[in-house]
């Protein structure tokens, strides 16, 4: 299976996911965000950073970088595009999953772990995973997710959040949420379910010596799924 | 402008020394020669005050590939690795702008440990703020929070591991201290001196604009009411570029073009450019009209003296021009070659094609001026007499409910989750332990690191403060399971023109130098922070210690949270029961007086020896050193973090109950083993000569000090959690 990373300038977590996908199969490639083709792929990610130093909109600059196209026609046409953190908000700003994500309400950095669940298993990310609370890892300053009412009805008449912040029961109160996001939105797709933008980070889970295991599930049950 | 007198001591620098300076050159230097030499010869660049006394410190040991004198220390950690750090103050910036402060701070030191060649890995900050009463505590607070977090986050290095205290003698002056630390090939790291004639020095990074010019005499001065007016010598960061800096220069440093490389910190360009040639024993010729500027029509003066982060100054191999450019072109960063080395063994500049500026250069690094300030013993104060009545008074719930809640002992949880501790994937032990550690990527193998201070010790007893600390910094890093091999230090005193602070910080010096000695635990780099006071009020004298040590295996990292019931606790070291500068005595009793507790330096090496020795037989399930609050403040801890109780056998010792448990003896830690194992550790123990007590046993819940004392697991952690939270909102 392969895997493509792109790196922007400012990523920071392109080298960990890099690790990551390697650890679990995938042949990665790197790619650079003023490269004009995307490698062969089945998956490409997004990866974690400050792209452009996020001085204007997080994600903004990035959304417009020439490798950005490609992605995109790769998304349109069906290709997995994962968008963690920072990638997540690039996700947003290029339109390819709705919504947009503002600072965390309490206007502060937030680096810790929590517990997500997940609703909906008919896609290609969590197809075949056997429990539905996770413990992930999440970094970030501007995860506050935030759409319309309009867009809210379509995203969830679509089934497309894809995981909600919630407590180590799956309990969704907003206690257990840790940035002021909407419902609780951790992460969401597109329509068509093959672009996942969330905010925690499975890169950083993969190793019992680190933060907890629970990224290896995941990864691992992607490339199965992928296969 | 014609230079005199009044000129130069506008610019900081003392009559005589302006004297010097006309007698060195034989003239009347210009006003950007003038500029040069102040910068130069500023307390922060030329340590004048304080090089007689470092000079004394051990350097040197088998694991140490380079001492102080360079960007940052390297150290020696086998298989060809080898790990670069150090650690550096920003308090007055930090004090004027604390976002700014902070922020640059961290990545100017990140830049000294990149320069060398080494891809930082962890970040650890030392800060300190004034009395939590104080009204601007609190802003400050949470701007160099923000700063620290705002910068390190961006580069995507973690923050592993930090330091905060509160105390009324940082109210007008509060420190900043960051380390990095940069792993990095034993066959590729990078000096900074230059080499050869005519090799072009290039310029990369930011573009020179005119903040932070003066930066560094600024932190050489003492503040006053007219402290906000500095605002403009404090320096804005860009951590993105530094990001692209970072890259592009790693870039650059894996094949072989670099000769020679240095940050620009500390007086900009100036100093930059004079170190390079200084240490080739060479000159150096610089065309101003080639460094790129952001603002127009930028003077000879305000170039040389500019303090604008994330620059860098390359000597280059001839001929390397073309594909250096095209590397820092990919990562959209200024390169222009800016001038050359020469054979003058002068600083040569040049402007608008004329000669604006030439200075032997010599005179800016061998002559400047080294003073061998006067300084003031300090005496150890006599013992308080306090009678066992009067610890009887005491209830042990309601003392230990004060102590886990104060300020300089609550849990910092508020702080280090605005740090990204995580990223890079390699961190293994979080802030909130005795060290943080991060493996080295892709090995089995982990490096911790540790910063320490203890102001309340060095203020009571100079030399004896000096020594703890460096011991500190050794319990942290063998209580995770590493072997210490080397430290840092961040020495923040008061004036050294008084000489009660110069005093303070001499005899702080030679304790760690003692320390240090007797432990084999070298001073690999360091920086001196004087002038730390605002009007005649210095703060207490706080030197930071950054302790580096390694772990062969990771998986032999130990943590502090107790791990099992059933498992028994022992205290390793001797508690004689020493009040006098504990907590206790000053928050409980009141009692600021006295001198702090003794360290025997033999016992902390044997105690700290036979720690580890039980750690690499795997026999400490847990392990905690017992510093400040005393025993039952460490216990407390454990239980915590573990969510652990335990059950405390009848006491043996002959002291008051109170006195055992708050009293800080040094050279002690807490470990938890399985009772499997009791007698093989009691074999270890005896056999080593080391003192210890059987404390009790873990539980599942409460912590059970006596028949009539009992704490629970959720009063303990609401005892320790939630000051710093509720305080901050």
């Amino acid at each position: 299976m392969k895997s493509a990373v792109i790196t922007f300038p400012g990523s920071n977590c392109d080298r960990d996911m890099h690790v990551a996908l390697t650890k679990f199969g995938f042949k990665n490639k790197m790619v650079w965000h003023n490269d004009n083709e995307l490698p062969k792929s089945d998956l490409v990610v997004l990866p974690g950073g400050f792209s452009y130093g996020d001085y204007l909109r997080c994600g903004s600059m990035a959304s417009k970088s020439k490798i950005m196209q490609s992605v995109i026609n790769f998304a349109k046409s069906g290709g997995l595009v994962m968008g963690i953190c920072n990638g997540f908000q690039i996700l947003v700003e290029s339109g390819l999953v709705p919504g947009i994500l503002l600072r965390n309400k309490y206007l502060e950095f937030i680096c810790k772990n929590i517990f997500v669940k997940i609703d909906n298993k008919d896609n290609p990310y969590f197809k075949n995973l056997d429990k539905e609370v996770f413990e992930l890892h999440i970094a970030h300053n501007e995860g506050n997710y935030f759409c319309t009412n309009d867009q809210l009805k379509e995203i969830e008449d679509n089934n497309q959040v894809a995981i909600y912040y919630c407590n180590d029961n799956g309990k969704t109160e907003e206690k257990y949420n840790p940035n002021g996001s909407l419902k609780n939105i951790a992460g969401i797709f597109n329509k068509e379910k093959n672009v996942l933008g969330m905010m925690p980070h499975p890169e950083r889970m993969i190793d019992q010596s680190l933060s907890g295991e629970d990224g290896s599930l995941f990864f691992k049950n992607l490339i199965n799924n992928i296969k | 402008m014609e230079v005199n007198e009044q000129i130069a001591v506008d610019h900081g620098l003392k009559k005589e020394e302006y004297k010097k300076i006309c007698d060195l050159l034989k003239r009347v230097p210009n006003l950007t020669e003038l500029g040069i030499f102040s910068a130069m010869w500023n307390e922060h660049c030329s340590y004048k005050s304080s090089r007689l006394h470092l000079k004394k410190l051990p350097t040197s040991g088998k694991k140490v590939i380079q001492g102080p004198g360079e960007n940052a220390g390297v150290i020696d950690i086998e298989d060809g690795d080898a790990i670069v750090f150090k650690i550096e103050s920003h308090n007055h910036p930090s004090f004027i702008e604390p976002y700014q402060g902070a922020a640059t701070g961290v990545g100017g030191i990140m830049r000294d440990v990149f320069t060398m060649g080494a891809r930082p890995i962890a970040n650890l900050n030392s800060i300190h703020f004034g009395s939590s009463q104080h009204k601007k505590t609190k802003n400050l607070l949470r701007g160099v929070v923000h700063g620290i977090g705002g910068y390190g986050n961006c580069m995507g290095v973690p923050t592993i591991a930090g330091q905060t205290s509160f105390d009324s003698s940082y109210n007008g002056n509060i420190l900043v201290n960051a380390m990095t630390l940069g792993l990095v090939k034993k066959n590729k790291i990078f000096y900074s001196k230059a080499a050869g004639l005519n090799k072009p020095v290039i310029y990369v990074g930011s573009k020179t604009g005119r903040d932070g010019i003066h930066g560094a005499s600024m932190a050489s001065a003492s503040f006053d009411e007219k402290i906000e007016e500095k605002k403009p010598t404090v320096q804005v960061g860009d951590p993105f570029t530094e990001k692209l800096l970072l890259e592009a220069c790693l870039e650059l440093m894996a094949g072989d073009s670099i000769i020679a490389i240095q940050d620009m910190g500390a007086a900009g360009l100036t100093s930059s450019s004079i170190e390079m040639a200084s240490k080739g024993n060479l000159g150096i010729e610089l065309n101003l009209n080639k460094v790129p500027c952001r603002e127009s029509k930028m003077t000879p003066y305000e170039i040389m003296l500019s303090e604008s982060q994330e620059r860098m100054l390359i000597v280059l191999e001839n001929g390397k021009e073309d594909l250096a450019k095209k590397i820092f072109d990919k990562w959209d960063l200024d390169f222009s070659v800016i001038g050359k080395t020469t054979n003058t063994k002068n600083i040569e500049l040049y402007y608008d094609e004329k000669q604006v500026a030439t200075i032997p250069i010599n005179t800016l690094v061998e002559n400047s001026p080294m003073y061998d300030r006067k300084w003031k013993k300090t005496k150890l104060p006599k013992k308080n007499l306090i009678k066992k009545e009067e610890f009887k008074k005491f209830k042990i719930k309601e003392v230990l409910s004060k102590i886990l809640s104060n300020p300089n002992v609550c849990s910092k949880e508020w702080i280090w989750q605005q740090y990204d501790h995580t990223v890079m994937g390699d961190t293994i032990q979080k802030p909130g332990g005795d060290s943080g550690v991060v493996r080295v990527h892709g090995t089995d193998k982990a490096v911790a690191a540790t910063v320490d201070s203890s102001a309340i010790y060095c203020w009571a007893h100079p030399l004896t403060g000096g020594k703890q600390v460096v011991c500190e910094s050794w319990r942290n890093l063998i209580s995770v399971g590493a072997t210490p091999i080397a430290i840092t230090n961040c020495l923040n005193f008061g004036s050294p023109e008084k000489e009660e602070n110069m005093g303070e910080f001499v005899e702080c010096v030679q304790g760690i130098g003692e320390a240090c000695e007797y432990l084999k635990f070298p001073v690999v780099s360091g920086n001196v922070s004087f002038y730390n006071q605002t009007k005649e009020i210095g703060i207490k004298p706080t030197p930071s210690i950054g302790g580096v040590g390694l772990i062969k295996d990771y998986k032999q990292m130990v943590t502090m949270d107790f791990k099992e019931i059933d498992n028994l606790v022992l205290i390793i070291g001797k508690t004689e029961g020493h009040i006098d500068q504990s907590l206790f005595a000053r928050n409980i009793l009141n009692e600021k007086n006295g001198p702090p507790p003794e360290i025997n330096l033999f016992n902390e090496k044997n105690n700290g020896g036979t720690v580890l020795q039980l750690i690499k037989n795997n026999l400490v399930r847990s392990a905690h050193d017992v510093s400040i609050g005393g025993i039952i403040t460490a216990i407390s801890k454990m239980c915590i973090k573990g969510n652990k109780g335990i059950e405390f056998n009848k006491p043996k010792y002959f002291m008051s109950e109170i006195e055992y448990l708050f009293s800080e003896d040094q050279g002690r830690y807490v470990i938890e083993i399985e009772s499997k194992n009791l007698k093989k550790v009691i074999s270890i123990l005896d056999k080593n000569s080391v003192h210890f007590d059987e404390l009790g046993k873990i539980t599942d819940k409460n912590m059970i000090i006596n028949a009539k004392t009992k704490v629970t697991i959720d009063e303990l952690k609401s005892y320790n959690t939630n000051w710093l939270t509720n305080y901050m909102n």
